[in-house]
Protein backbone atom coordinates (compact mmCIF):
# COMPACT_ATOMS: atom_id res chain seq x y z
CA UNK A 1 0.00 0.00 0.00
CA UNK A 2 1.26 3.91 -0.12
CA UNK A 3 0.71 5.94 2.34
CA UNK A 4 -1.91 8.98 2.51
CA UNK A 5 -0.68 12.50 0.76
CA UNK A 6 0.97 14.35 2.85
CA UNK A 7 3.27 17.70 2.86
CA UNK A 8 6.92 17.44 3.54
CA UNK A 9 9.76 19.71 4.43
CA UNK A 10 13.24 19.13 5.57
CA UNK A 11 14.29 21.41 8.60
CA UNK A 12 17.17 23.23 8.52
CA UNK A 13 17.63 22.92 12.29
CA UNK A 14 15.86 21.96 15.43
CA UNK A 15 14.26 25.25 15.90
CA UNK A 16 12.80 24.98 12.76
CA UNK A 17 11.47 21.49 13.04
CA UNK A 18 9.97 22.57 16.73
CA UNK A 19 8.34 25.88 15.25
CA UNK A 20 6.87 23.37 12.19
CA UNK A 21 5.59 21.22 14.57
CA UNK A 22 4.02 24.07 16.64
CA UNK A 23 2.63 25.38 13.35
CA UNK A 24 0.89 22.30 12.63
CA UNK A 25 -0.36 21.14 16.22
CA UNK A 26 -2.38 17.84 15.08
CA UNK A 27 -0.63 16.96 11.74
CA UNK A 28 2.64 17.35 12.32
CA UNK A 29 5.28 14.12 12.84
CA UNK A 30 8.77 14.12 13.27
CA UNK A 31 10.71 11.51 10.47
CA UNK A 32 14.41 10.53 10.87
CA UNK A 33 15.00 7.20 9.69
CA UNK A 34 11.39 6.58 8.81
CA UNK A 35 11.92 2.46 10.04
CA UNK A 36 9.12 2.75 12.22
CA UNK A 37 6.87 5.26 10.69
CA UNK A 38 6.66 4.05 7.20
CA UNK A 39 5.33 0.40 8.00
CA UNK A 40 2.60 2.57 9.79
CA UNK A 41 2.16 4.73 7.23
CA UNK A 42 2.59 2.08 4.46
CA UNK A 43 -0.31 0.51 6.48
CA UNK A 44 -2.42 4.07 6.98
CA UNK A 45 -2.49 3.08 10.65
CA UNK A 46 -0.45 6.74 10.69
CA UNK A 47 -1.64 9.54 8.26
CA UNK A 48 0.19 12.89 9.21
CA UNK A 49 -0.69 15.86 7.50
CA UNK A 50 2.81 16.89 7.39
CA UNK A 51 6.28 15.40 7.24
CA UNK A 52 8.79 16.80 9.36
CA UNK A 53 12.16 15.60 8.32
CA UNK A 54 15.20 15.46 10.88
CA UNK A 55 17.24 13.22 8.69
CA UNK A 56 19.83 16.10 7.83
CA UNK A 57 20.77 17.60 11.23
CA UNK A 58 23.96 15.34 11.25
CA UNK A 59 24.75 17.40 14.35
CA UNK A 60 22.39 15.61 16.11
CA UNK A 61 24.39 12.13 15.38
CA UNK A 62 27.19 12.82 17.21
CA UNK A 63 28.44 10.50 20.45
CA UNK A 64 30.42 12.15 22.93
CA UNK A 65 32.12 11.74 26.35
CA UNK A 66 30.66 15.02 28.26
CA UNK A 67 32.94 16.28 30.86
CA UNK A 68 31.10 14.70 33.74
CA UNK A 69 32.07 11.11 32.50
CA UNK A 70 28.69 10.92 30.77
CA UNK A 71 27.94 9.54 26.97
CA UNK A 72 25.98 11.93 25.06
CA UNK A 73 24.22 9.89 22.60
CA UNK A 74 23.18 11.98 19.75
CA UNK A 75 19.11 11.40 18.68
CA UNK A 76 19.83 10.52 15.07
CA UNK A 77 22.72 8.04 15.76
CA UNK A 78 22.11 5.42 13.88
CA UNK A 79 21.53 1.39 14.99
CA UNK A 80 24.48 0.56 12.79
CA UNK A 81 26.60 3.57 14.04
CA UNK A 82 25.71 2.04 17.94
CA UNK A 83 26.72 -0.84 16.87
CA UNK A 84 30.27 0.03 15.17
CA UNK A 85 30.76 2.80 17.82
CA UNK A 86 33.92 2.22 19.88
CA UNK A 87 32.58 4.62 22.40
CA UNK A 88 29.75 2.66 22.99
CA UNK A 89 31.55 -0.59 22.88
CA UNK A 90 33.56 0.99 25.74
CA UNK A 91 31.17 3.23 27.69
CA UNK A 92 27.82 1.41 27.20
CA UNK A 93 28.07 -2.29 26.30
CA UNK A 94 24.64 -2.84 26.89
CA UNK A 95 23.67 -1.30 23.72
CA UNK A 96 25.93 -3.10 21.26
CA UNK A 97 24.43 -6.17 22.94
CA UNK A 98 21.05 -5.11 22.66
CA UNK A 99 21.42 -3.70 18.77
CA UNK A 100 22.48 -6.87 17.58
CA UNK A 101 18.96 -7.88 18.15
CA UNK A 102 17.19 -4.91 17.06
CA UNK A 103 15.73 -5.80 12.96
CA UNK A 104 17.90 -6.61 10.29
CA UNK A 105 21.37 -4.32 8.91
CA UNK A 106 19.32 -2.81 6.53
CA UNK A 107 16.92 -1.68 9.47
CA UNK A 108 20.05 -0.76 11.40
CA UNK A 109 21.39 1.08 8.83
CA UNK A 110 18.57 3.56 8.61
CA UNK A 111 16.69 3.38 12.44
CA UNK A 112 17.36 5.77 14.82
CA UNK A 113 18.01 5.73 18.23
CA UNK A 114 16.05 8.98 19.21
CA UNK A 115 13.65 7.19 16.32
CA UNK A 116 12.94 3.98 18.77
CA UNK A 117 12.81 5.65 21.88
CA UNK A 118 10.13 8.23 20.46
CA UNK A 119 8.04 5.54 18.62
CA UNK A 120 8.18 3.58 22.10
CA UNK A 121 7.07 0.37 20.88
CA UNK A 122 6.54 -2.03 23.94
CA UNK A 123 8.81 -4.63 22.16
CA UNK A 124 11.40 -2.49 21.11
CA UNK A 125 14.79 -2.91 22.72
CA UNK A 126 16.46 0.42 23.55
CA UNK A 127 13.59 1.82 25.18
CA UNK A 128 14.31 -1.43 28.07
CA UNK A 129 18.17 -0.25 27.55
CA UNK A 130 17.77 3.48 28.65
CA UNK A 131 15.68 2.82 31.49
CA UNK A 132 18.14 -0.05 32.94
CA UNK A 133 20.88 2.30 32.62
CA UNK A 134 18.91 5.07 34.04
CA UNK A 135 19.36 7.48 31.09
CA UNK A 136 18.09 10.95 30.43
CA UNK A 137 16.20 12.06 27.81
CA UNK A 138 17.33 15.99 26.54
CA UNK A 139 14.39 17.26 24.51
CA UNK A 140 14.07 20.61 22.55
CA UNK A 141 10.58 22.12 22.38
CA UNK A 142 8.84 25.39 22.34
CA UNK A 143 9.02 26.29 25.87
CA UNK A 144 12.60 25.64 25.53
CA UNK A 145 15.12 22.80 26.77
CA UNK A 146 14.10 19.81 29.06
CA UNK A 147 15.76 16.68 30.65
CA UNK A 148 13.14 13.46 31.31
CA UNK A 149 14.77 10.30 33.23
CA UNK A 150 14.15 7.66 31.34
CA UNK A 151 12.43 5.87 33.64
CA UNK A 152 9.30 8.44 33.21
CA UNK A 153 9.93 8.94 29.63
CA UNK A 154 7.40 5.94 28.28
CA UNK A 155 3.85 6.64 29.08
CA UNK A 156 2.04 3.70 27.41
CA UNK A 157 1.96 1.81 23.60
CA UNK A 158 3.89 3.94 21.54
CA UNK A 159 3.30 7.17 23.97
CA UNK A 160 6.06 8.95 26.04
CA UNK A 161 6.59 12.76 27.92
CA UNK A 162 6.90 14.11 24.84
CA UNK A 163 4.44 17.24 24.23
CA UNK A 164 3.31 18.86 21.90
CA UNK A 165 6.14 20.44 19.25
CA UNK A 166 8.65 18.68 21.58
CA UNK A 167 11.82 17.05 19.71
CA UNK A 168 13.40 14.16 21.60
CA UNK A 169 17.15 15.32 20.64
CA UNK A 170 19.82 13.19 22.85
CA UNK A 171 20.14 10.73 25.53
CA UNK A 172 22.61 11.11 27.77
CA UNK A 173 24.03 7.77 30.56
CA UNK A 174 26.62 7.42 32.78
CA UNK A 175 29.68 5.39 31.37
CA UNK A 176 30.25 1.62 32.65
CA UNK A 177 32.38 1.72 36.06
CA UNK A 178 34.75 -1.25 37.00
CA UNK A 179 32.92 -2.93 39.13
CA UNK A 180 29.45 -2.60 36.95
CA UNK A 181 28.21 -5.36 34.47
CA UNK A 182 25.23 -5.37 31.50
CA UNK A 183 23.33 -8.13 30.03
CA UNK A 184 21.25 -8.56 27.32
CA UNK A 185 18.84 -11.31 25.97
CA UNK A 186 15.18 -11.59 24.51
CA UNK A 187 13.12 -14.27 23.14
CA UNK A 188 11.94 -13.99 19.93
CA UNK A 189 10.75 -16.98 17.14
CA UNK A 190 13.22 -15.31 14.77
CA UNK A 191 16.33 -13.57 15.37
CA UNK A 192 15.43 -9.91 14.59
CA UNK A 193 11.51 -9.99 14.96
CA UNK A 194 9.89 -8.78 17.75
CA UNK A 195 10.45 -10.00 21.26
CA UNK A 196 8.29 -11.89 22.93
CA UNK A 197 9.77 -11.26 26.36
CA UNK A 198 13.19 -9.51 26.43
CA UNK A 199 15.59 -8.17 29.07
CA UNK A 200 18.02 -5.41 29.77
CA UNK A 201 19.96 -5.48 32.93
CA UNK A 202 22.72 -3.23 34.03
CA UNK A 203 24.13 -4.28 38.06
CA UNK A 204 27.07 -3.99 40.39
CA UNK A 205 29.39 -7.06 41.22
CA UNK A 206 31.54 -7.93 44.00
CA UNK A 207 33.18 -11.07 45.14
CA UNK A 208 31.03 -12.74 42.35
CA UNK A 209 27.59 -11.72 43.74
CA UNK A 210 25.56 -8.84 42.73
CA UNK A 211 25.08 -5.85 44.88
CA UNK A 212 22.81 -3.64 42.66
CA UNK A 213 21.02 -4.72 39.69
CA UNK A 214 18.12 -3.34 37.46
CA UNK A 215 16.29 -5.22 35.60
CA UNK A 216 13.86 -3.47 32.92
CA UNK A 217 11.86 -5.91 30.67
CA UNK A 218 10.13 -5.29 27.66
CA UNK A 219 7.05 -7.11 25.38
CA UNK A 220 5.41 -7.52 29.11
CA UNK A 221 3.13 -4.54 29.11
CA UNK A 222 2.80 -1.52 27.49
CA UNK A 223 6.10 0.30 28.28
CA UNK A 224 8.99 -1.76 29.40
CA UNK A 225 8.95 -2.31 33.59
CA UNK A 226 11.29 -2.35 36.20
CA UNK A 227 11.26 -5.84 38.28
CA UNK A 228 11.96 -4.25 41.48
CA UNK A 229 11.57 -7.56 43.23
CA UNK A 230 12.98 -9.45 41.51
CA UNK A 231 16.03 -7.22 41.58
CA UNK A 232 15.45 -6.97 45.42
CA UNK A 233 16.01 -10.68 45.63
CA UNK A 234 18.94 -10.91 43.91
CA UNK A 235 20.85 -8.59 45.65
CA UNK A 236 19.41 -9.84 49.01
CA UNK A 237 22.54 -9.73 51.83
CA UNK A 238 20.80 -12.05 53.94
CA UNK A 239 20.68 -14.77 51.22
CA UNK A 240 24.38 -15.59 50.35
CA UNK A 241 24.09 -18.42 47.74
CA UNK A 242 23.44 -16.68 44.34
CA UNK A 243 21.69 -19.87 43.10
CA UNK A 244 19.07 -19.38 45.83
CA UNK A 245 18.77 -15.98 45.51
CA UNK A 246 18.31 -16.22 41.61
CA UNK A 247 15.33 -18.80 42.34
CA UNK A 248 13.86 -16.12 44.31
CA UNK A 249 14.32 -14.00 42.22
CA UNK A 250 12.39 -15.85 39.33
CA UNK A 251 9.45 -16.45 42.17
CA UNK A 252 8.91 -12.11 43.06
CA UNK A 253 9.01 -11.86 38.98
CA UNK A 254 5.10 -12.88 38.87
CA UNK A 255 4.58 -9.73 41.47
CA UNK A 256 6.44 -7.42 39.11
CA UNK A 257 4.86 -8.45 36.15
CA UNK A 258 1.53 -9.06 34.70
CA UNK A 259 2.31 -9.60 30.93
CA UNK A 260 -1.12 -9.99 28.54
CA UNK A 261 -1.89 -12.73 26.43
CA UNK A 262 -1.66 -12.18 22.70
CA UNK A 263 -1.93 -13.67 19.40
CA UNK A 264 1.49 -14.67 19.91
CA UNK A 265 1.86 -16.19 23.19
CA UNK A 266 -0.02 -16.49 26.42
CA UNK A 267 0.36 -14.74 29.34
CA UNK A 268 1.38 -17.77 31.40
CA UNK A 269 4.42 -18.53 28.29
CA UNK A 270 5.39 -15.01 28.41
CA UNK A 271 5.78 -15.45 32.47
CA UNK A 272 7.60 -18.37 32.25
CA UNK A 273 9.96 -17.35 29.42
CA UNK A 274 10.90 -14.07 31.53
CA UNK A 275 11.74 -16.52 34.37
CA UNK A 276 13.95 -18.43 31.89
CA UNK A 277 15.44 -15.47 30.77
CA UNK A 278 16.01 -14.03 34.12
CA UNK A 279 18.07 -17.16 34.71
CA UNK A 280 20.06 -16.91 31.09
CA UNK A 281 21.00 -13.06 31.71
CA UNK A 282 21.76 -13.15 35.64
CA UNK A 283 23.46 -16.03 34.62
CA UNK A 284 25.90 -14.54 32.18
CA UNK A 285 26.63 -11.02 33.73
CA UNK A 286 27.38 -13.85 36.89
CA UNK A 287 29.62 -15.85 34.78
CA UNK A 288 31.49 -13.14 32.55
CA UNK A 289 31.93 -10.47 36.14
CA UNK A 290 32.45 -6.77 36.17
CA UNK A 291 33.25 -4.05 33.48
CA UNK A 292 31.24 -5.66 29.96
CA UNK B 1 8.17 18.20 -5.72
CA UNK B 2 11.09 18.34 -8.10
CA UNK B 3 13.94 15.83 -6.79
CA UNK B 4 17.27 14.24 -8.16
CA UNK B 5 17.98 10.96 -7.59
CA UNK B 6 21.27 9.42 -8.69
CA UNK B 7 21.28 6.06 -9.87
CA UNK B 8 24.00 3.41 -10.51
CA UNK B 9 25.57 6.37 -11.60
CA UNK B 10 23.13 8.22 -13.15
CA UNK B 11 20.97 11.39 -12.00
CA UNK B 12 17.43 11.05 -12.98
CA UNK B 13 15.21 14.32 -12.78
CA UNK B 14 11.96 13.41 -11.37
CA UNK B 15 8.71 15.49 -9.97
CA UNK B 16 6.90 13.23 -7.72
CA UNK B 17 4.53 13.27 -4.67
CA UNK B 18 6.64 13.27 -0.79
CA UNK B 19 4.68 10.34 0.01
CA UNK B 20 6.16 7.83 -2.85
CA UNK B 21 8.79 5.80 -1.64
CA UNK B 22 11.89 4.70 -3.28
CA UNK B 23 10.82 1.58 -4.33
CA UNK B 24 7.95 3.07 -6.28
CA UNK B 25 10.02 5.62 -7.86
CA UNK B 26 12.72 2.91 -9.52
CA UNK B 27 9.80 0.66 -10.36
CA UNK B 28 7.06 3.21 -11.87
CA UNK B 29 8.83 6.23 -12.35
CA UNK B 30 11.96 5.33 -13.66
CA UNK B 31 11.11 1.73 -15.10
CA UNK B 32 13.48 0.20 -12.95
CA UNK B 33 11.94 -3.13 -12.34
CA UNK B 34 14.57 -5.12 -10.73
CA UNK B 35 13.64 -4.09 -7.52
CA UNK B 36 11.20 -6.08 -6.28
CA UNK B 37 7.89 -5.34 -4.07
CA UNK B 38 7.29 -7.57 -1.33
CA UNK B 39 5.87 -7.01 2.10
CA UNK B 40 6.11 -2.96 2.28
CA UNK B 41 6.45 -3.67 5.89
CA UNK B 42 10.29 -4.18 5.85
CA UNK B 43 9.88 -8.24 6.63
CA UNK B 44 11.23 -9.73 3.63
CA UNK B 45 14.33 -7.64 1.88
CA UNK B 46 13.02 -8.24 -1.56
CA UNK B 47 13.36 -4.46 -2.13
CA UNK B 48 16.75 -4.07 -0.57
CA UNK B 49 18.91 -1.34 -2.70
CA UNK B 50 22.36 0.03 -1.73
CA UNK B 51 22.97 4.07 -0.98
CA UNK B 52 26.10 5.51 -0.26
CA UNK B 53 27.03 1.23 -0.21
CA UNK B 54 24.96 0.63 2.71
CA UNK B 55 22.13 -1.50 2.01
CA UNK B 56 18.47 0.08 2.56
CA UNK B 57 15.17 -1.15 2.13
CA UNK B 58 13.27 0.89 -0.27
CA UNK B 59 10.01 0.28 0.43
CA UNK B 60 11.05 2.48 3.93
CA UNK B 61 12.72 5.23 2.60
CA UNK B 62 10.81 8.28 1.09
CA UNK B 63 12.26 9.40 -2.59
CA UNK B 64 12.61 12.38 -1.37
CA UNK B 65 14.87 12.57 1.65
CA UNK B 66 17.49 10.56 -0.57
CA UNK B 67 20.77 12.39 -1.01
CA UNK B 68 23.25 9.44 -1.56
CA UNK B 69 23.82 7.19 -4.39
CA UNK B 70 21.47 4.86 -5.67
CA UNK B 71 22.92 1.32 -6.65
CA UNK B 72 20.44 -1.14 -7.53
CA UNK B 73 20.20 -4.76 -9.31
CA UNK B 74 20.58 -3.10 -12.78
CA UNK B 75 24.00 -1.30 -11.84
CA UNK B 76 25.59 -4.36 -11.15
CA UNK B 77 27.26 -5.51 -14.28
CA UNK B 78 27.12 -3.23 -17.32
CA UNK B 79 25.21 -4.39 -20.87
CA UNK B 80 26.57 -7.73 -22.26
CA UNK B 81 29.70 -7.66 -19.95
CA UNK B 82 30.37 -9.91 -17.01
CA UNK B 83 28.47 -10.11 -14.05
CA UNK B 84 29.06 -8.90 -10.70
CA UNK B 85 30.97 -11.97 -8.48
CA UNK B 86 28.37 -11.74 -6.55
CA UNK B 87 25.61 -12.12 -9.53
CA UNK B 88 27.91 -14.78 -11.13
CA UNK B 89 28.16 -17.16 -7.76
CA UNK B 90 24.36 -17.00 -7.46
CA UNK B 91 24.01 -18.82 -10.91
CA UNK B 92 27.44 -21.11 -9.99
CA UNK B 93 25.65 -22.08 -7.01
CA UNK B 94 21.81 -22.40 -8.01
CA UNK B 95 21.36 -20.06 -5.32
CA UNK B 96 17.59 -18.98 -6.65
CA UNK B 97 14.47 -20.81 -7.66
CA UNK B 98 11.00 -18.07 -8.45
CA UNK B 99 14.02 -15.39 -8.73
CA UNK B 100 11.27 -13.12 -6.85
CA UNK B 101 13.87 -12.54 -4.02
CA UNK B 102 16.99 -12.37 -5.71
CA UNK B 103 17.83 -8.98 -6.27
CA UNK B 104 17.26 -7.93 -2.80
CA UNK B 105 19.35 -10.70 -1.90
CA UNK B 106 22.17 -10.68 -4.02
CA UNK B 107 22.05 -6.55 -2.92
CA UNK B 108 22.39 -7.53 0.57
CA UNK B 109 24.82 -10.09 0.08
CA UNK B 110 27.03 -7.44 -1.53
CA UNK B 111 27.23 -5.55 1.59
CA UNK B 112 27.14 -7.84 3.87
CA UNK B 113 30.79 -8.53 1.96
CA UNK B 114 31.54 -5.01 2.37
CA UNK B 115 30.64 -4.99 6.15
CA UNK B 116 32.74 -7.73 6.92
CA UNK B 117 30.27 -10.11 7.79
CA UNK B 118 30.96 -13.26 5.02
CA UNK B 119 33.98 -14.78 7.08
CA UNK B 120 32.15 -17.84 8.14
CA UNK B 121 28.80 -19.75 6.75
CA UNK B 122 27.29 -19.20 10.21
CA UNK B 123 27.64 -15.46 9.65
CA UNK B 124 26.52 -15.46 6.46
CA UNK B 125 23.40 -16.97 7.76
CA UNK B 126 22.82 -14.20 10.77
CA UNK B 127 23.83 -11.19 8.42
CA UNK B 128 21.55 -12.19 5.47
CA UNK B 129 18.94 -13.10 8.07
CA UNK B 130 16.81 -9.78 6.55
CA UNK B 131 16.52 -10.89 3.41
CA UNK B 132 13.49 -14.20 2.98
CA UNK B 133 13.76 -16.44 0.09
CA UNK B 134 9.87 -18.03 0.40
CA UNK B 135 11.51 -21.34 -2.25
CA UNK B 136 13.96 -21.87 0.45
CA UNK B 137 17.32 -21.39 -1.39
CA UNK B 138 19.77 -20.25 1.54
CA UNK B 139 22.11 -23.17 1.99
CA UNK B 140 22.93 -22.26 -1.68
CA UNK B 141 22.78 -18.64 -1.01
CA UNK B 142 24.97 -19.33 1.92
CA UNK B 143 27.06 -20.85 -0.62
CA UNK B 144 27.05 -18.08 -3.27
CA UNK B 145 28.09 -15.44 -0.94
CA UNK B 146 30.84 -17.30 0.49
CA UNK B 147 31.91 -18.22 -3.00
CA UNK B 148 32.07 -14.59 -3.90
CA UNK B 149 33.82 -13.18 -1.06
CA UNK B 150 36.93 -13.58 -1.85
CA UNK B 151 36.62 -12.26 -5.52
CA UNK B 152 35.22 -8.87 -4.33
CA UNK B 153 38.16 -6.73 -3.19
CA UNK B 154 37.06 -6.09 0.14
CA UNK B 155 38.05 -2.50 0.40
CA UNK B 156 36.72 -0.75 -2.68
CA UNK B 157 33.17 0.57 -1.65
CA UNK B 158 30.11 -1.32 -4.03
CA UNK B 159 29.01 1.95 -5.92
CA UNK B 160 32.91 2.38 -7.40
CA UNK B 161 34.18 0.23 -9.58
CA UNK B 162 31.77 -2.29 -9.69
CA UNK B 163 28.71 0.49 -11.24
CA UNK B 164 29.05 0.97 -14.45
Amino acid sequence: MKPAPFDYVRAESVHHAVRLLAENKDGARIIAGGQSLMTAMNFRMSSPALLVDIGELEHLRDITLTADARLRIGALTRHADLDASPDIAAHTPLLRKAIRHVAHTAIRNRGTFGGSLSHADPASELPACVMALDATIHIVGPDGDRVVPARHFFTGVHETALGAGEVLVAVELDVIKADEVSGFGEFARRQGDYAMVGLAAHGRIAAGLLTAVDLAFFAVGSTPILARRAAAALVDPATPDPAQRLQRAREALSLDLDPPDDPQSSAAMRMELARVLLGRVVGDMLARGAGA
Amino acid sequence: MDIVLTINGRPHHLSVEPRVVLLDALRDRIGLTGTKKGCDQGQCGACTVLIDGQRVLSCFVLAATVTGEITTIEGLAPEGGPLHPMQQAFIEQDALQCGYCTPGQILSAIACVHEGHAGSAEEVREYMSGNLCRCAAYPNIVQAVLQAAPQMDATAGPTSAETV
